[in-house]
Protein backbone atom coordinates (compact mmCIF):
# COMPACT_ATOMS: atom_id res chain seq x y z
CA UNK A 1 0.00 0.00 0.00
CA UNK A 2 2.58 2.55 -1.12
CA UNK A 3 1.24 6.47 -1.20
CA UNK A 4 2.62 9.30 -2.89
CA UNK A 5 6.72 9.66 -1.88
CA UNK A 6 6.98 13.31 -0.22
CA UNK A 7 8.72 15.94 -2.45
CA UNK A 8 12.51 16.47 -2.43
CA UNK A 9 13.63 19.44 -1.69
CA UNK A 10 17.43 21.14 -1.78
CA UNK A 11 18.90 22.73 1.09
CA UNK A 12 21.18 25.68 1.70
CA UNK A 13 22.25 27.00 4.73
CA UNK A 14 23.76 30.16 5.88
CA UNK A 15 26.98 29.04 8.03
CA UNK A 16 26.78 32.28 9.86
CA UNK A 17 25.75 36.10 9.06
CA UNK A 18 27.76 37.40 6.43
CA UNK A 19 28.18 34.50 4.44
CA UNK A 20 25.73 33.34 1.56
CA UNK A 21 23.47 30.33 1.73
CA UNK A 22 25.53 27.41 0.22
CA UNK A 23 24.02 24.57 -1.03
CA UNK A 24 24.50 20.84 1.45
CA UNK A 25 22.13 18.56 -0.08
CA UNK A 26 18.55 17.08 -0.03
CA UNK A 27 15.82 15.95 1.71
CA UNK A 28 11.88 14.97 1.77
CA UNK A 29 9.22 16.55 3.02
CA UNK A 30 5.57 17.04 2.58
CA UNK A 31 5.57 20.73 2.66
CA UNK A 32 8.03 23.87 2.98
CA UNK A 33 7.12 23.85 7.06
CA UNK A 34 7.99 20.21 7.36
CA UNK A 35 11.51 20.89 5.07
CA UNK A 36 12.69 23.45 6.99
CA UNK A 37 12.48 21.73 10.48
CA UNK A 38 13.70 18.43 8.26
CA UNK A 39 16.31 20.63 7.76
CA UNK A 40 17.58 21.70 10.47
CA UNK A 41 17.49 17.84 12.45
CA UNK A 42 19.15 16.77 9.75
CA UNK A 43 21.86 19.30 8.63
CA UNK A 44 22.74 21.83 11.68
CA UNK A 45 22.85 19.52 14.50
CA UNK A 46 26.46 21.47 15.52
CA UNK A 47 25.95 25.18 14.73
CA UNK A 48 25.87 24.76 11.26
CA UNK A 49 23.77 27.40 10.47
CA UNK A 50 21.96 30.57 11.45
CA UNK A 51 19.35 30.50 8.49
CA UNK A 52 17.84 27.90 6.04
CA UNK A 53 16.75 28.46 2.41
CA UNK A 54 14.59 25.69 0.92
CA UNK A 55 13.85 24.80 -2.93
CA UNK A 56 11.72 22.19 -3.84
CA UNK A 57 13.77 20.26 -6.30
CA UNK A 58 11.91 20.34 -9.16
CA UNK A 59 12.13 24.00 -9.70
CA UNK A 60 15.91 24.10 -9.98
CA UNK A 61 16.91 24.24 -13.84
CA UNK A 62 20.52 23.53 -14.30
CA UNK A 63 22.64 23.50 -17.62
CA UNK A 64 23.41 20.92 -19.32
CA UNK A 65 26.92 19.40 -19.02
CA UNK A 66 26.59 19.04 -22.57
CA UNK A 67 26.73 22.71 -23.14
CA UNK A 68 29.76 23.00 -20.38
CA UNK A 69 32.66 24.17 -23.30
CA UNK A 70 29.89 26.44 -25.57
CA UNK A 71 29.05 28.06 -22.01
CA UNK A 72 32.19 28.53 -20.21
CA UNK A 73 34.82 28.08 -23.17
CA UNK A 74 34.51 31.63 -24.33
CA UNK A 75 36.21 33.13 -20.83
CA UNK A 76 39.41 30.76 -21.32
CA UNK A 77 40.86 32.87 -23.96
CA UNK A 78 39.74 36.51 -22.36
CA UNK A 79 42.88 37.03 -20.51
CA UNK A 80 42.34 40.68 -20.27
CA UNK A 81 39.58 40.50 -17.36
CA UNK A 82 42.18 39.15 -15.25
CA UNK A 83 44.58 42.23 -13.41
CA UNK A 84 48.01 40.21 -14.29
CA UNK A 85 47.37 40.59 -18.32
CA UNK A 86 48.83 44.33 -17.85
CA UNK A 87 52.15 45.04 -17.72
CA UNK A 88 53.43 47.59 -15.20
CA UNK A 89 56.62 48.72 -13.61
CA UNK A 90 57.69 46.81 -10.15
CA UNK A 91 58.09 49.98 -8.57
CA UNK A 92 54.44 50.37 -8.67
CA UNK A 93 53.44 48.53 -5.30
CA UNK A 94 50.08 47.12 -4.76
CA UNK A 95 47.76 47.99 -7.52
CA UNK B 1 30.86 6.56 -28.98
CA UNK B 2 30.43 4.42 -26.04
CA UNK B 3 33.90 3.04 -25.75
CA UNK B 4 34.90 7.35 -26.64
CA UNK B 5 33.03 8.31 -23.59
CA UNK B 6 34.17 5.44 -21.56
CA UNK B 7 37.76 6.28 -22.14
CA UNK B 8 36.82 9.77 -21.55
CA UNK B 9 35.30 9.10 -18.51
CA UNK B 10 37.65 6.74 -17.27
CA UNK B 11 40.55 9.75 -17.95
CA UNK B 12 38.39 12.11 -15.79
CA UNK B 13 38.59 9.79 -13.21
CA UNK B 14 42.44 9.30 -13.74
CA UNK B 15 42.74 13.36 -13.09
CA UNK B 16 41.06 13.13 -9.94
CA UNK B 17 38.03 15.15 -11.32
CA UNK B 18 35.09 14.24 -9.31
CA UNK B 19 31.55 12.73 -11.34
CA UNK B 20 28.38 14.58 -11.05
CA UNK B 21 24.59 13.13 -11.25
CA UNK B 22 24.42 14.84 -14.51
CA UNK B 23 27.83 13.42 -16.33
CA UNK B 24 27.53 10.49 -19.07
CA UNK B 25 29.10 7.77 -16.56
CA UNK B 26 29.17 3.74 -17.45
CA UNK B 27 25.93 2.08 -16.55
CA UNK B 28 28.01 -0.35 -14.30
CA UNK B 29 29.55 2.85 -12.63
CA UNK B 30 26.31 3.70 -11.72
CA UNK B 31 25.32 0.18 -10.74
CA UNK B 32 27.79 -0.24 -8.25
CA UNK B 33 27.57 3.12 -6.66
CA UNK B 34 24.11 3.02 -6.05
CA UNK B 35 24.66 -0.41 -4.96
CA UNK B 36 27.49 0.87 -2.27
CA UNK B 37 25.53 3.98 -1.53
CA UNK B 38 22.09 2.75 -0.71
CA UNK B 39 23.61 -0.58 1.50
CA UNK B 40 25.82 2.25 3.61
CA UNK B 41 22.50 4.31 4.05
CA UNK B 42 20.35 1.21 5.05
CA UNK B 43 23.44 0.07 7.68
CA UNK B 44 23.09 3.48 9.12
CA UNK B 45 19.91 3.05 9.63
CA UNK B 46 19.62 -0.75 10.62
CA UNK B 47 22.56 0.50 13.47
CA UNK B 48 20.01 2.68 14.83
CA UNK B 49 18.23 -0.72 16.24
CA UNK B 50 20.81 -2.32 18.51
CA UNK B 51 22.39 0.83 20.18
CA UNK B 52 18.68 2.05 20.44
CA UNK B 53 18.21 -0.56 22.71
CA UNK B 54 19.66 0.45 25.44
CA UNK B 55 18.83 4.44 25.65
CA UNK B 56 15.96 4.16 28.36
CA UNK B 57 18.72 1.63 30.27
CA UNK B 58 22.07 4.17 29.81
CA UNK B 59 23.37 4.39 33.81
CA UNK B 60 23.33 8.13 33.82
CA UNK B 61 22.46 11.30 32.20
CA UNK B 62 25.74 11.65 30.57
CA UNK B 63 25.54 8.73 28.76
CA UNK B 64 22.11 8.80 27.97
CA UNK B 65 22.16 12.09 26.50
CA UNK B 66 25.72 10.83 24.27
CA UNK B 67 23.68 7.84 23.05
CA UNK B 68 20.84 9.12 22.19
CA UNK B 69 22.59 12.34 20.06
CA UNK B 70 24.94 9.54 18.64
CA UNK B 71 21.68 7.71 17.31
CA UNK B 72 20.32 10.49 16.11
CA UNK B 73 23.54 10.99 13.94
CA UNK B 74 23.03 7.82 12.44
CA UNK B 75 19.99 8.94 11.29
CA UNK B 76 21.26 11.74 9.69
CA UNK B 77 23.96 9.65 8.27
CA UNK B 78 21.58 7.37 6.57
CA UNK B 79 19.23 10.50 5.38
CA UNK B 80 22.54 12.02 3.32
CA UNK B 81 23.32 8.40 1.78
CA UNK B 82 19.83 7.97 0.78
CA UNK B 83 19.80 11.28 -1.10
CA UNK B 84 23.37 11.02 -2.32
CA UNK B 85 22.26 7.29 -4.04
CA UNK B 86 18.73 9.40 -5.26
CA UNK B 87 20.88 11.42 -7.13
CA UNK B 88 21.80 7.84 -9.28
CA UNK B 89 18.18 7.50 -10.52
CA UNK B 90 16.73 5.82 -8.14
CA UNK B 91 13.62 7.16 -5.48
CA UNK B 92 13.73 6.85 -2.07
CA UNK B 93 10.32 4.49 -1.60
CA UNK B 94 12.55 1.85 -3.95
CA UNK B 95 15.47 1.86 -2.14
CA UNK B 96 13.30 1.10 0.64
CA UNK B 97 11.39 -1.76 -0.98
CA UNK B 98 14.45 -3.34 -1.54
CA UNK B 99 15.89 -3.34 2.21
CA UNK B 100 12.12 -4.65 3.44
CA UNK B 101 11.96 -7.08 1.13
CA UNK B 102 15.68 -8.59 1.65
CA UNK B 103 17.13 -7.84 -1.72
CA UNK B 104 19.36 -5.28 -0.44
CA UNK B 105 21.79 -6.30 2.12
CA UNK B 106 23.18 -3.82 5.18
CA UNK B 107 26.09 -4.78 7.26
CA UNK B 108 26.37 -7.77 8.93
CA UNK B 109 27.72 -6.34 12.33
CA UNK B 110 24.23 -5.04 13.65
CA UNK B 111 22.57 -8.50 13.18
CA UNK B 112 24.60 -9.29 16.05
CA UNK B 113 22.93 -8.48 19.45
CA UNK B 114 23.55 -5.80 22.29
CA UNK B 115 23.24 -7.71 25.86
CA UNK B 116 25.01 -5.76 28.20
CA UNK B 117 25.60 -1.89 28.52
CA UNK B 118 29.26 -2.92 27.66
CA UNK B 119 27.79 -3.57 24.23
CA UNK B 120 27.44 -0.10 23.97
CA UNK B 121 31.26 0.76 24.67
CA UNK B 122 32.39 -1.88 22.64
CA UNK B 123 30.04 -0.46 19.29
CA UNK B 124 31.14 2.67 19.66
CA UNK B 125 34.57 1.97 20.00
CA UNK B 126 34.73 -1.02 17.35
CA UNK B 127 31.85 -0.76 15.36
CA UNK B 128 32.50 2.92 14.48
CA UNK B 129 35.89 2.46 14.92
CA UNK B 130 36.03 0.16 12.01
CA UNK B 131 33.37 1.82 10.08
CA UNK B 132 35.43 5.55 10.31
CA UNK B 133 38.40 3.29 8.96
CA UNK B 134 36.39 2.52 5.67
CA UNK B 135 34.85 6.21 5.11
CA UNK B 136 37.73 8.67 5.82
CA UNK B 137 39.28 7.31 2.34
CA UNK B 138 35.43 7.63 0.90
CA UNK B 139 35.44 11.25 1.24
CA UNK B 140 37.89 10.98 -1.57
CA UNK B 141 35.63 8.84 -3.75
CA UNK B 142 35.05 9.88 -7.51
CA UNK B 143 31.45 10.60 -6.98
CA UNK B 144 30.70 13.50 -5.78
CA UNK B 145 27.62 13.26 -3.69
CA UNK B 146 28.72 10.24 -2.02
CA UNK B 147 32.23 11.97 -1.38
CA UNK B 148 30.08 15.41 0.18
CA UNK B 149 27.88 12.66 1.89
CA UNK B 150 31.26 10.99 3.56
CA UNK B 151 32.83 14.28 4.73
CA UNK B 152 29.57 15.08 6.97
CA UNK B 153 29.71 11.63 7.98
CA UNK B 154 33.23 11.70 8.97
CA UNK B 155 32.99 14.94 10.90
CA UNK B 156 30.34 13.78 13.27
CA UNK B 157 31.62 10.09 13.72
CA UNK B 158 34.65 10.83 15.93
CA UNK B 159 32.62 11.62 18.56
CA UNK B 160 30.80 8.16 18.59
CA UNK B 161 34.06 6.39 18.89
CA UNK B 162 35.33 8.46 21.78
CA UNK B 163 32.26 7.70 23.46
CA UNK B 164 32.39 4.17 22.80
CA UNK B 165 36.18 4.01 23.87
CA UNK B 166 35.39 6.60 27.31
CA UNK B 167 32.37 3.62 28.25
CA UNK B 168 34.83 0.93 27.80
CA UNK B 169 37.83 2.61 30.17
CA UNK B 170 35.27 3.81 32.69
CA UNK B 171 34.05 0.04 33.02
CA UNK B 172 37.50 -1.62 33.02
CA UNK B 173 38.76 0.80 35.10
CA UNK B 174 35.60 0.00 37.74
CA UNK B 175 35.00 -3.12 40.11
CA UNK B 176 35.96 -6.91 38.66
CA UNK B 177 32.41 -7.19 37.71
CA UNK B 178 32.44 -3.84 35.53
CA UNK B 179 35.99 -4.70 33.63
CA UNK B 180 34.51 -8.47 33.04
CA UNK B 181 31.57 -6.86 31.60
CA UNK B 182 33.97 -5.18 29.33
CA UNK B 183 35.74 -8.06 28.46
CA UNK B 184 33.16 -9.97 27.50
CA UNK B 185 32.11 -7.14 24.88
CA UNK B 186 35.07 -6.94 23.31
CA UNK B 187 34.79 -11.21 22.89
CA UNK B 188 31.84 -10.86 21.44
CA UNK B 189 32.19 -7.55 19.30
CA UNK B 190 35.60 -8.55 17.81
CA UNK B 191 35.10 -10.79 15.29
CA UNK B 192 32.54 -9.10 14.11
CA UNK B 193 33.90 -5.79 13.78
CA UNK B 194 37.08 -6.83 11.86
CA UNK B 195 34.55 -8.72 9.60
CA UNK B 196 32.90 -5.42 8.39
CA UNK B 197 36.01 -4.92 6.26
CA UNK B 198 34.49 -7.52 3.96
CA UNK B 199 35.74 -10.68 2.36
CA UNK B 200 39.78 -11.16 1.53
CA UNK B 201 40.99 -9.36 -1.53
CA UNK B 202 41.60 -12.42 -3.30
CA UNK B 203 37.39 -13.41 -2.61
CA UNK B 204 36.56 -9.87 -3.25
CA UNK B 205 35.57 -9.79 -7.60
CA UNK B 206 34.38 -6.44 -8.09
CA UNK B 207 37.09 -4.57 -5.93
CA UNK B 208 39.66 -3.83 -8.27
CA UNK B 209 36.68 -2.10 -10.95
CA UNK B 210 36.12 -0.48 -7.88
CA UNK B 211 39.89 1.00 -7.50
CA UNK B 212 39.88 1.63 -11.44
CA UNK B 213 37.03 3.68 -10.75
CA UNK B 214 38.25 5.46 -7.49
CA UNK B 215 35.31 4.42 -5.97
CA UNK B 216 37.59 2.53 -3.15
CA UNK B 217 41.30 3.87 -2.23
CA UNK B 218 41.96 0.69 0.08
CA UNK B 219 41.45 -2.82 -0.39
CA UNK B 220 39.33 -4.99 2.54
CA UNK B 221 42.62 -6.43 3.53
CA UNK B 222 44.52 -3.05 4.16
CA UNK B 223 42.07 -1.43 5.99
CA UNK B 224 41.66 -4.18 8.34
CA UNK B 225 45.14 -4.65 8.47
CA UNK B 226 45.04 -0.46 9.50
CA UNK B 227 42.35 -1.00 12.22
CA UNK B 228 44.16 -4.00 13.72
CA UNK B 229 46.93 -2.15 13.87
CA UNK B 230 45.61 0.74 15.91
CA UNK B 231 43.32 -1.38 18.10
CA UNK B 232 45.51 -3.46 19.59
CA UNK B 233 47.26 -0.52 21.45
CA UNK B 234 44.12 0.86 22.66
CA UNK B 235 43.21 -2.40 23.62
CA UNK B 236 46.52 -2.37 26.16
CA UNK B 237 45.35 1.24 27.53
CA UNK B 238 42.36 -0.53 28.72
CA UNK B 239 43.70 -3.41 29.94
CA UNK B 240 41.81 -5.21 27.93
CA UNK B 241 42.72 -8.41 26.22
CA UNK B 242 41.83 -9.36 22.60
CA UNK B 243 39.91 -12.74 21.66
CA UNK B 244 42.72 -13.80 19.26
CA UNK B 245 45.64 -16.37 20.28
CA UNK B 246 47.85 -15.46 16.94
CA UNK B 247 47.61 -11.78 17.14
CA UNK B 248 51.45 -10.47 17.31
CA UNK B 249 53.24 -8.22 16.36
CA UNK B 250 55.33 -9.30 13.03
CA UNK B 251 59.02 -7.16 12.87
CA UNK B 252 58.93 -7.94 9.09
CA UNK B 253 55.65 -6.52 7.97
CA UNK B 254 55.41 -3.79 10.33
CA UNK B 255 52.06 -5.24 11.25
CA UNK B 256 50.11 -7.20 13.48
CA UNK B 257 49.54 -10.95 12.37
CA UNK B 258 46.44 -12.09 13.14
CA UNK B 259 44.23 -15.18 13.27
CA UNK B 260 42.19 -16.72 10.53
CA UNK B 261 38.56 -15.18 10.20
CA UNK B 262 35.82 -17.43 10.10
CA UNK B 263 34.20 -16.65 6.79
CA UNK B 264 31.92 -19.29 7.25
CA UNK B 265 30.00 -17.25 9.83
CA UNK B 266 30.03 -14.17 8.00
CA UNK B 267 28.33 -15.45 4.79
CA UNK B 268 26.06 -17.21 7.10
CA UNK B 269 24.78 -13.68 8.64
CA UNK B 270 24.82 -11.68 5.54
CA UNK B 271 22.64 -14.89 4.14
CA UNK B 272 20.13 -13.95 6.77
CA UNK B 273 21.10 -16.54 9.54
CA UNK B 274 22.62 -14.34 12.10
CA UNK B 275 21.42 -14.20 15.60
CA UNK B 276 18.97 -10.99 15.12
CA UNK B 277 18.25 -10.69 10.97
CA UNK B 278 14.87 -11.40 11.35
CA UNK B 279 14.30 -9.22 14.57
CA UNK B 280 16.01 -5.98 12.88
CA UNK B 281 13.91 -6.41 9.49
CA UNK B 282 10.83 -6.66 11.33
CA UNK B 283 12.07 -3.85 13.07
CA UNK B 284 12.54 -1.76 10.17
CA UNK B 285 9.15 -3.19 8.27
CA UNK B 286 6.77 -2.24 11.09
CA UNK B 287 8.21 0.97 11.61
CA UNK B 288 7.44 2.05 7.35
CA UNK B 289 4.03 0.50 7.63
CA UNK B 290 2.88 2.03 11.14
CA UNK B 291 4.11 5.59 10.00
CA UNK B 292 2.23 5.06 7.11
CA UNK B 293 -0.77 7.02 8.11
CA UNK B 294 1.47 9.78 9.32
CA UNK B 295 2.98 9.98 5.43
CA UNK B 296 -0.33 9.88 4.38
CA UNK B 297 -1.70 12.47 6.65
CA UNK B 298 1.57 15.24 5.98
CA UNK B 299 0.57 14.95 2.02
CA UNK B 300 -3.12 15.61 2.68
CA UNK B 301 -2.36 18.42 4.99
CA UNK B 302 0.16 20.00 2.77
CA UNK B 303 -2.48 19.87 -0.23
CA UNK B 304 -5.07 21.26 1.39
CA UNK B 305 -2.87 23.79 2.68
CA UNK B 306 -1.75 24.52 -0.92
CA UNK B 307 -5.31 24.79 -2.20
CA UNK B 308 -6.33 27.36 0.65
CA UNK B 309 -3.29 29.37 -0.05
CA UNK B 310 -4.26 28.88 -4.05
CA UNK B 311 -7.54 30.22 -3.49
CA UNK B 312 -6.62 32.65 -1.36
CA UNK B 313 -4.68 34.48 -3.88
CA UNK B 314 -7.11 33.81 -6.60
CA UNK B 315 -10.07 35.51 -4.21
CA UNK B 316 -7.33 38.25 -3.64
FE1 LIG C 1 27.30 6.57 10.93
FE1 LIG D 1 28.68 6.32 13.97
Amino acid sequence: MSTKEWPLWEVFIRAKQGLNHKHVGSLHAADLQMAIENARDVYTRRMEGVSIWVVESKHVHASEPSEQEALFEPANDKIYRHPTFYDLPEELNHM
Amino acid sequence: MEIKLEALFQDKIDQEIKIEPRDWMPEKYRKTLLRQISQHAHSEIVGMLPEGNWITRAPNLRRKVALLAKVQDEAGHGLYLYSAAETLGMSRDEMFEELHSGKAKYSSIFNYPTLTWADMGAIGWLVDGAAIMNQVPLCRTSYGPYARAMVRVCKEESFHQRQGYEIMLTLSKGTEAQKALAQDALNRWWWPSIMMFGPNDDNSPNSAQSMKWKIKRFSNDELRQKFVDVTVAQTEILGLSIPDKDLKWNEERGHYDFGVIDWEEFFQVVAGNGPCNKQRLKARVDAWENGAWVREAATAYAEKRELRTKNQTEAA
